[in-house]
């Protein structure tokens, strides 16, 4: 272990026992560690959405069915039949991932726009699918699930998430997930066998919706099929921290995922305007910033340090050039 | 030279629609040779080269390479048996850095799975790294190094042409095919050109053919030359035979070469 991951897992575990620190001095209510373990459900979506749509450039907007899938599924085990929370979990993210690759096959064939309408419609059809299983609760919703899930699982199950995808971009793997990204003619030529790393990374984001839908469902005790829940308007707001972050950018994610979770909690009195003020983020975002926030790029301890240096190095020169003019 | 058989096309046929792009084409190329393929515009030149490398499929006929028939195989496939190439208009990974692009084209030396790329078992890092020294090394090569962490499409256009064969290099193909690495590149460019790719030849082993308009370059570097004309191929020989023939200097060369 190199000292930089010593840091680093000191800090996410010292930020875990801060947490229950305060919440056991009763600082953190209940609802703000229920919005914490929203954040972290967020930033799972977000950055399994982003391995799809900003590193391998297929542009998905179904997002939320994954997630739908992994919260019914599981939750249907853990209800029905009895089975252990973390094994549904887990089945619950396969089975998203089963589904992602019967969705992604056909779908990935198409293009831009093509697949975008492609995984939108896919996206719908799982939200009315579960709409119309009675057992699951149909329309009403699906009450009375444990709510299994704590702080700890979400925070976990969300480092994990994080490291897994980033240690697969960075492998030749995720190397050539960008390269279809990039050109998949040009990929192909190389060796690259496009159709298969387009539906392994699709099929990668969908297993980690499938657990953040998991977590969901045994986070609230309850879930519907409403189309802020698990359809449409729940992938807009996945897309959207995406392309809010950076497309292709983790670090843009993980914080665009913190960020969207917050604003409406602290607006709360705004929040029926929630749909006014994303349109015109993104609007924005498009005009002055079109890559996202972070662009592709990530924040680390050696960019803001080679940022700090690159500042700090023009203010010397400003007075180096300002001592010369005296 | 002409010792063994690398490639041989046969009665090779692509229609598009009703367009016969290229028709019954044979041809045969020996291993290590040097290979010119000229032909006016609209020739089916590249369209020769996207049936090799499996971009189109070719209507009839057959594609062996060193004995495999890969007529009906996929772009990927077939890059995995030796075949690669560079393009007409350059298709690098743009917002990638030089390094980038030759680590990603290291793509088929690399094994290990799924699993050990997020576990980083030790065999993956140690591919990693091999992977790293090949890019370094072939950057070295071609004289790219300063601009390894440059974004590839802020790169010269020369460069550019550099880095996407160097790129095609990295895959270790026993045939290169170079659609037009000339174009818009000038004198001085284009003998610097001539050099690499003769020593692309001697240093690789790497047999090539070559689709070119500068009748220089071709003449220069080729010992043998095809010519393609609507589709059909009218001539093949060497340089002299070619200069000398009726029917080329007809449909392509002009009275005056």
């Amino acid at each position: 272990m190199t000292k930089r991951n010593i840091v680093v897992t000191a800090l996410l575990a010292g930020f875990y026992l801060l947490v229950q620190l305060l919440a056991a001095k009763r600082v953190l209510l209940p609802y703000d560690l229920q919005i914490l373990g929203l954040i972290c459900i967020n930033i799972m979506l977000a950055v399994s959405l982003n391995l799809i749509n900003g590193f391998t450039g297929q542009f998905s907007i179904g997002h939320a069915g994954f997630f739908g899938i992994g919260a019914y599924a599981s939750a249907y085990l853990t209800v029905v039949h009895d089975v252990p929370f973390l094994i549904a979990l887990c089945a619950g993210a396969v089975f998203a991932a089963v589904i992602g690759i019967v969705i992604g096959l056909p779908a990935l064939r198409l293009q831009g726009d093509y697949l975008a309408i492609a995984t939108l419609g896919f996206g719908e059809i799982i939200r009315v699918v579960i709409l119309n299983i009675p057992q699951v609760g149909g329309a009403r919703g699906f009450s009375g699930i444990s709510r299994a899930t704590s702080f700890g699982h979400t925070y976990l199950f969300m480092i994990l998430t994080v490291l897994i995808i980033k240690n697969f971009i960075s492998s030749y793997h995720g190397r050539a997930c960008i390269a279809v990204r990039e050109d998949e003619l040009a990929s192909e030529t190389l060796g690259i066998n496009t159709t298969f790393y387009k539906v392994s990374a699709f099929t990668l984001g969908a297993f980690f919706a499938g657990l953040a839908g998991g977590l969901f469902s045994h986070y609230m005790g309850y879930i519907n099929p409403a189309a802020n829940q698990i359809g449409f308007l729940k992938s807009i707001d996945i897309l959207i921290m995406v392309v809010l972050g950076g497309l292709g950018s983790i670090t843009g994610s993980i914080g665009a995922a913190i960020f969207l979770t917050l604003i409406p909690e602290l607006l709360r009195g705004l929040a029926e305007y929630r749909m006014i003020v994303y349109p015109i983020i993104l609007i924005l975002i498009m005009l002055f910033r079109p890559a996202g926030l972070l662009g592709g790029k990530e924040l680390s301890w050696d960019a803001l340090s080679r940022f700090y240096q690159r500042f700090a190095g023009k203010r010397q020169k400003q007075r180096v050039t300002g001592d010369g003019s005296e | 030279m002409a010792a063994n058989e690398l490639l041989r096309i046969s009665t090779l046929s692509v229609s598009f629609g009703g367009l016969k792009a290229i028709s019954n084409v044979d041809m045969t190329v020996y291993e290590g040779e040097l290979v010119g393929l000229i032909g006016p515009n609209g020739a089916g030149k590249t369209t020769l080269f996207n049936a090799l490398t499996g971009l189109c499929r070719p209507t009839s006929g057959e594609i062996v390479f060193s004995g495999k028939n890969l007529s009906k195989k996929s772009a990927h496939y077939i890059s995995r048996q030796g075949i690669t190439r560079t393009f007409q208009n350059i298709r690098l990974f743009k917002s990638l850095s030089a390094l980038d692009n030759l680590r990603i084209a290291c793509h088929q030396n690399m094994s290990y799975t799924f699993l050990g790329g997020i576990l980083k078992t030790k065999n993956a890092s140690r591919q990693e790294e091999e992977a790293e020294k090949q890019a370094w090394a072939m950057l070295e090569i071609m004289g790219l190094s300063q601009y390894a962490h440059e974004r590839s499409v802020n790169l010269s256009y020369g460069n550019q042409r550099k880095l996407e064969i160097a790129r095609a290099l990295v895959t270790k193909p026993r045939l290169l095919l170079l659609d037009e690495p000339a174009a818009g590149m000038n004198p001085a460019e284009t003998q610097e050109l001539l050099h690499l790719i003769r020593s692309l030849r001697s240093d690789f082993g790497v047999t090539i053919i070559l689709i070119e308009h500068d009748m220089n370059l071709v003449m220069n570097l080729c010992e043998r030359i095809f010519v393609l004309d609507y589709g059909v191929l009218i001539a093949e020989g060497s340089v002299e035979e070619i200069r000398s023939n009726e029917q080329v200097i007809q449909a392509y060369l002009g009275a005056d070469v």
